[in-house]
């Protein structure tokens, strides 16, 4: 069972790529002890009937592992949105795209961690192939707010199968977490 | 450490090209690969895959590893589970790999070119071997 919110993430955002996806959108918002979150990518895609599999933990559509017969990423985040007392809604069309919210009150003690942002931002851009990730980040009263595109990062870094660049580059995502001014040693 | 804006990493990794690319060598033939499907990311594979960038580092062998994810390997039972493929050694899948085993990894398999016997899970699961 995944523990935070990043490792929900992490798991849709390696879906969205695996569905052949160009171009995917990740957004996550806190303001007035609400998280919310919002994954939209221009994959496959999902008809009406696979979008209602998709809920059932003993469905997978059987083509990335012939002979298995779960799939547990999304039944595992309506169960905690269930618990939490929060809420998600999965909007897809065959051949478009996906688009996955979420919220979570962060008060509620069943809500789970927002768990390591730069760790989720790392790994989501490290998958192979050419997508594109752009990440929307705010935290109202953090005073947190940025916009990251993974080509541009790419950029800059050269590459991200190296471990002096991903050192480098988790070094940078760490430090947009500070608010404005703020320094740590 | 405060916020770092784009053109400080910038200059920071031009900083560092310099000394890579004395210590590049011609194709990278050591690759490290971590699977990170549903069954990887809840068994911790990214604290994994990030041991091993910070371990591949510390030895001096980033000119030599390419790191990689990928989805699940087929072995969700061993999850976090590490591939390494490199010359003279044969490919080897480890499977329950956490901090301190992707640590070994690179200093004994990668670096000493020996087996971390307790954790070899050699073959993928035979519902992804390509007929």
């Amino acid at each position: 069972m995944h523990y935070s919110v990043c490792d929900f993430l992490l798991d849709i955002v390696q879906n969205s790529i695996e569905a052949g996806s160009a171009n995917i959108v990740l957004k996550i918002l806190e303001e007035n002890r609400l998280l919310e979150v919002y994954v939209e990518d221009n994959g496959k895609g999902m008809d009406k009937e696979e979008l209602e599999k998709i809920r059932d933990p003993f469905y997978s559509d059987g083509q990335k592992h012939s002979k298995r017969k779960v799939g547990l990423g999304i039944p595992f985040l309506l169960h905690a949105v269930e618990l939490a007392g929060g809420s998600c809604n999965i909007a897809s069309k065959k051949g478009k795209g996906t688009i996955v919210s979420f919220s979570f009150p962060m008060d509620s003690i069943d809500s789970p961690p927002l768990g390591d942002l730069p760790g989720l931002f790392l790994s989501s851009m490290c998958f192979d192939g050419n997508y594109e990730l752009s990440i929307y980040r705010r935290n109202k009263e953090a005073d947190i707010d940025y916009v990251l595109h993974r080509s541009e990062l790419l950029e800059i870094i050269g590459s991200f199968n190296k471990a002096d660049a991903l050192l480098d580059l988790k070094d940078f995502l760490v430090s947009q977490e500070l608010a404005s001014g703020e320094v740590v040693s | 450490m405060a916020k770092m804006t784009l053109e400080q990493l910038r200059k920071l990794r031009e900083e560092k090209k310099g000394e890579m690319d004395k210590r590049e060598v011609e194709g990278k033939n050591i690759q490290i690969i971590v699977g990170m499907g549903t069954c990887g990311i809840a068994a911790g594979a990214k604290q994994t895959f990030e041991e091993i960038i910070r371990e591949v580092d510390a030895n001096g062998l980033a000119a030599q590893v390419v790191i990689r994810q990928t989805g699940c390997m087929g072995l969700c039972h061993v999850e976090p589970t590490v591939e390494v493929v490199m010359p003279d050694m044969p490919d080897t899948i480890y499977g329950r790999v956490d901090g301190a085993i992707a640590k070994e990894i690179v200093v004994r398999h990668v670096l000493g070119k020996a087996l971390l016997e307790n954790h070899i899970y050699d073959r993928p699961a035979v519902d992804i071997v390509k007929q």
